[in-house]
């Protein structure tokens, strides 16, 4: 099974994208099913090491809370454009994160959670000694942002990946 | 009932994606340093995109989709290549 | 007679009401992009297009084209997962390179350069085998 499908995830979304290209039937079912086989001996030609997770039941709950915080800084950020950056009063500056995090694919969610959320933007990632250069948009308090990135995110992505 | 009003959402979000190209247009003729105007060729490009797929659920056909995805990818690829020209001064090493 | 007149009202409302919230949203960034100063803060602006602006319009698109054709019409959302796989990419490479250009100039300002600089090969996104 793990010869034939050496990446069950990346098949089975690439199926399912497939479906959402095209009309469901049993044929491109099957065609689709063909291309994401093929698609995964690809991929593990060119990746021998792939993701591993350790707790995939935390996914769900990490996705909620960055659902509402896109939404809510969404909404921070429109509303600091509306009001000419409250007058003129904020200040934005940047800010060294110390990662624990070293997983390859969990630094990529990362960057997508921090990229995703207005008011964050991902500047540069330091490998040797972990930390992460972000540039934030209201720094009105640097403990309660390095408190965001790591307590909220980053401790429940080293919870997810091994 | 429903089609007047979503006929009237969709013209005004037609409108209002518009000129959000011409602000992003704005930055890409403004600059005043190169990033910037990429910055704005990028917004510009995703904006473009999203006008598409108005423009597709105004008209009814799904062919617009097929174009957004194409300008999704340019613009993508565009943004990349001109960043990181502007890391190392070339584009492929 | 247009297509739009046959939508239930009940998907109507909630679809407009996503088109009108994403088409604003985008409207908003781009004005943050011509007002805000300084490249670093435009960099935040075009965020609000690229994470709710185009939410609402996918979402929009699905439940129109859903109702219309009588089943299920997913497309949108990979213009969606496209959207939020790539802008990380473009946005991370765009700020790499305006940090580059700054330090190059000596600008005020900006953070140093790391003890170690990553190079292109260790961008995260890139697993180098």
């Amino acid at each position: 099974m793990s010869r034939l499908v050496p990446h069950p995830f990346l098949t089975l979304g690439l199926v399912l994208i497939w479906l959402m290209l095209t009309r469901f039937s049993l044929g491109h079912l099957l065609l689709g099913m063909l291309v994401a086989v093929i698609a995964g001996w690809a991929m593990s030609a060119l990746q021998p090491e792939r993701p591993r997770l350790r707790r995939g039941s935390a996914i769900p709950r990490l996705l909620g809370i960055v659902a509402w915080d896109i939404l809510r800084s969404n909404a921070a950020v429109a509303w600091l454009i509306l009001t000419g950056s409250r007058g003129g009063t904020r200040r934005s500056g940047f800010l060294h994160v110390p990662l624990r995090l070293r997983h390859p694919s969990a630094l990529a969610v990362l960057a997508i959670i921090v990229t995703a959320t207005p008011g964050t933007a991902w500047l540069e990632y330091d490998q040797e000694s972990g930390v992460l250069l972000l540039h934030v948009f209201d720094l009105v308090d640097k403990a309660q942002w390095l408190d965001l990135i790591q307590n909220r995110y980053e401790a429940r992505l080293l919870e997810i990946f091994e | 009932m429903s089609g007047t009003i979503l006929t009237l959402a969709l013209d005004v979000a037609q409108i209002t994606l518009a000129l959000a190209a011409v602000l992003a247009g704005w930055r890409i003729l403004r600059g005043p340093r190169a990033q910037d105007r990429v910055l704005g060729l990028d917004t510009l490009y995703v904006t473009a995109m999203l006008l598409f797929l108005v423009t597709g659920l105004r008209y009814g056909s799904v062919f617009f989709f097929e174009t957004a995805m194409v300008i999704g990818v340019m613009g993508f690829v565009a943004t990349v290549a001109l960043a990181k020209f502007l890391i190392r001064g070339e584009v492929i090493e | 007679m247009s297509h739009l007149d046959t939508v239930p009202l009940w998907a109507a409302i909630p679809a407009a009401l996503l088109v009108l919230l994403g088409s604003g949203l985008t409207l908003l960034g781009t004005i943050g992009l011509v007002r805000l100063n300084g490249f670093y803060d435009r960099l935040h602006a075009p965020t609000l297009g690229t994470s709710w602006g185009t939410l609402g319009i996918v979402l929009a698109s699905v439940i129109l084209f859903s109702t219309l054709e009588h089943r299920p019409v997913l497309h949108d959302v990979l213009i969606g997962l496209f959207v939020t796989v790539t802008t990380p990419v473009t946005l991370m490479l765009l700020g790499r390179a305006a940090l580059h250009r700054d330090r190059a100039e000596q600008a005020p300002g900006v953070p140093p350069a790391m003890l170690h600089p990553p190079t292109s090969e260790q961008v995260p996104l890139e697993q180098s085998p």
